[in-house]
């Protein structure tokens, strides 16, 4: 491969890298999203286990299964999953972050097919899926139910899906808006906007409008003095839900 | 090690022309480094911690996890300076669970019971002040005593059998970076290895902890244990005996056979004097503080003074960095906690590598290793407070002192549910205890 002579690429390619770093900094601007990452990344492996019939301590426990990570941002959920055997689909809109995600996956020498596009783009080219994650996105979306649907039509019959967002009362006002925003600074302010946050009701109605059975539902909290995030059964801030569709 | 060698072929030729760029290899900017072996963690220290953490993850992790071990002293043989270690229970739960116990039972030698006395050395008699039934449950004493050797030797023979690659070579330096999906290590013979997670287990003048710039806070005791390992002529019924003496503490400890290991703290220039006491002169000493009650001893085996100090490293990770046994802490051998603290270390952190690993997380980032951190830290700097101050009220020659650690021991000797509960400390079953150490398989 002759080396680059673009001044122009050189100087995306270091933005990029710069970025990278960002999103891969645990303990920078991303450092919530890396803690929130195990709880997760558990609450997958453990349904998609469960569902395939795979033994959860093997380190290729989801080898041969297709993953879509919908808004996968720097990859941050998709090496992971990339690293358990999974073949990941990982589309974000933003193609900043699909470079980002790219540079990243090819230094850590992981196969991830990253693309600049849309969850309603993949399902009108027919793509299919064992497993579709939609982690941390309904709440940025602007027609949950469409949304919803056109992801539950990428799931195979027998296949799954998991959902986690935030949940819209008053609790999740005060922690995920005025806590984590404003006065923790976690989060960029304006990073999410209170009422488009999704109740679990709406949510299940909207997961079986397309054709998933909702299966497991867990709320996770923040532990402050462990500086962790557990699995919980309070819903009222951040949850996630489990749904499988029919073989 | 082919890669290793084309590797500094390469760079060699890259540095005599421009143009002379070996076929397979690109010319550039970020790629002009050939590719170094990799490994997903590197041991740097073949010591009991070195090892179990080893072994721990190959069988955690299965085959396809690379760890690897690098110690110049795989080279050395006859690994005998006649050291031997109080296994606590729950370490030789960890041992157990290892598959390792079976290969040194038969070396080890059960604590059954414990004696402790507060005397002067020439005392006639030596009152009792505290004794232990050693068992922690029915059927499993709360310690046992092993020779060093034979416990290596095993769990060398398990690292190999569960594919853990051991190098006879020392790690030579690093290049600590922020971010970075692996940290590059040159070893002195096999080259560049990138590497996840670098653990340093390489003891308590640890290089790594050294280079990767982390301080180490403690002090000296201006004392040195004397260890050597004494035949007699009765049993010793399995009997350990803590007699603290003026100058400290000075433990026999039972061995197989009619054999102790013992523990002697003098001041460093007594005990170097005592040292270097021909045989003869060095057995009147010894027999001064040693007893009758056992028959005619004799001691067997090379005597050494190492010198003792409560040190703690102020970080135990660093960036694709942990420390762990006496390369995080070394505290005073007064309660025999030493080994047990460095393989808590090992079960705590094998743990937390496994559970992050099977989530496919990368197991040397920053949020892996703080939980290791978090988990270890403060049991460390309670245990290092607390050998300190049992050591500053035995080694002393002030009798205010003397009574008031003899009536605080002889009140813990009429309550048995304290008693109870320092031979569960000291078993190291109290706490958060990581899933090894209960016995648990990852």
């Amino acid at each position: 491969m002759p080396p680059r002579s673009s001044t122009v690429d050189d100087a995306e390619v270091d933005r990029f890298a710069r970025l990278a770093d960002q999103w891969w900094d645990t303990r920078g601007k991303m450092a919530v999203l890396h803690k929130f990452n195990p709880i997760r990344l558990n609450t997958i492996k453990q349904a998609a286990c469960r569902r395939f019939g795979r033994d959860e301590k093997k380190l290729d426990a989801l080898a041969g299964l297709r993953i879509l990570d919908i808004g996968c941002g720097g990859g941050v959920l998709s090496e992971p999953l990339a690293r358990l055997g999974a073949s990941v689909v990982g589309a974000d809109p933003a193609t900043s972050n699909i470079e980002v995600a790219k540079l990243h996956a090819a230094q850590s020498g992981l196969d991830i097919d990253y693309r600049a596009t849309t969850a309603e783009a993949l399902a009108d080219a027919g793509e299919r899926f064992d497993i579709v994650l939609a982690m941390e996105v309904v709440e940025h979306v602007a027609d949950v139910e469409l949304f919803v649907a056109r992801c539950g039509e990428m799931v195979k019959p027998g296949g799954m899906m998991v959902v986690a967002t935030l949940n819209r009362t008053l609790k999740s006002f005060a922690l995920a808006i005025v806590g984590a925003e404003y006065v923790l600074r976690w989060l960029p302010r304006g990073t999410h906007q209170w009422d488009k946050f999704v109740t679990p009701n709406e949510l299940e109605i909207a997961l079986e409008r397309a054709g998933l059975r909702v299966v497991d539902q867990q709320g996770v909290i923040y532990n402050p003095l462990a500086d962790r995030w557990q699995i919980a059964r309070d819903m009222d801030v951040n949850y996630m839900l489990v749904a499988e569709r029919a073989s | 090690m082919g890669s290793q060698s084309r590797a500094r072929e390469s760079r060699s030729q890259g540095e005599r022309g421009a143009g002379r760029v070996p076929p397979g290899y690109k010319k550039g900017t970020m790629t002009d480094d050939p590719k170094p072996t990799r490994t997903d963690v590197l041991i740097a220290g073949g010591g009991f911690a070195g090892l179990a953490l080893a072994i721990a993850l190959r069988q955690g992790l299965g085959s396809s996890f690379a760890v690897t071990v690098a110690d110049p002293a795989f080279a050395r043989t006859g690994n005998g300076d006649g050291r031997a270690s109080a296994i606590a229970a729950a370490a030789r739960r960890l041992f157990e669970t290892l598959g390792v116990w079976d290969a040194v039972a038969a070396s080890a030698q059960p604590i059954l019971d414990m004696v402790v006395t507060d005397s002067k050395v020439d005392d006639a008699m030596r009152p009792t002040f505290l004794t232990f039934d050693g068992e922690v449950s029915p059927g499993e004493p709360f310690a046992h005593m092993i020779e060093n050797a034979p416990l290596i030797a095993a769990l060398t023979q398990k690292a190999k059998a569960e594919g853990v690659t051991l190098l006879a070579e020392a790690v030579a330096t690093f290049e600590p970076k922020a971010v970075a999906s692996r940290l590059e290590v040159q070893l002195a013979k096999s080259g560049t290895v990138a590497t996840r997670l670098l653990v340093a287990a390489d003891g308590a003048r640890s290089k790594i902890r050294e280079r990767a710039g982390i301080a180490s806070h403690g002090w000296d005791y201006d004392q040195s244990g004397i260890v050597t390992t004494v035949s007699h002529e009765r049993d010793h019924h399995g009997r350990a005996e803590e007699h603290f003496l003026p100058a400290g503490p000075f433990a026999i400890l039972p061995l197989t056979g009619k054999r102790s290991s013992i523990v002697w703290t003098e001041s460093k220039k007594e005990a170097a004097r005592i040292v270097a006491l021909s045989d003869a002169e060095f057995h009147v000493e010894l027999e001064r503080r040693f007893g009758l009650h056992l028959g005619d001893i004799q001691a067997v085996g090379p005597r050494r003074a190492h010198p003792l100090g409560l040190s703690v490293a102020r970080d135990f990770i660093a960036d694709r960095i942990a420390l762990i046994g006496d390369a995080a802490h070394v505290i005073h051998p007064i309660a025999g906690q030493g080994l047990n603290m460095g393989l808590k270390d090992v079960a705590a952190l094998a743990e937390v590598i496994v559970d992050a690993a099977r989530l496919g997380l990368d197991p040397g980032t920053h949020d892996v290793l703080e939980r290791y951190q978090r988990w270890r830290r403060f049991d460390t700097a309670a245990m290092g407070v607390a050998t300190d101050g049992l050591n500053r009220l035995f080694s002393n020659r002030s009798d205010v002192l003397r009574l008031v650690r003899d009536v605080g021991l002889g009140l813990v000797d009429r309550l048995p549910v304290l008693k109870g509960l320092f031979i569960r400390e000291a078993a190291g079953l109290v706490g958060d205890v990581p899933k090894l150490l209960r016995g648990e398989v990852l």
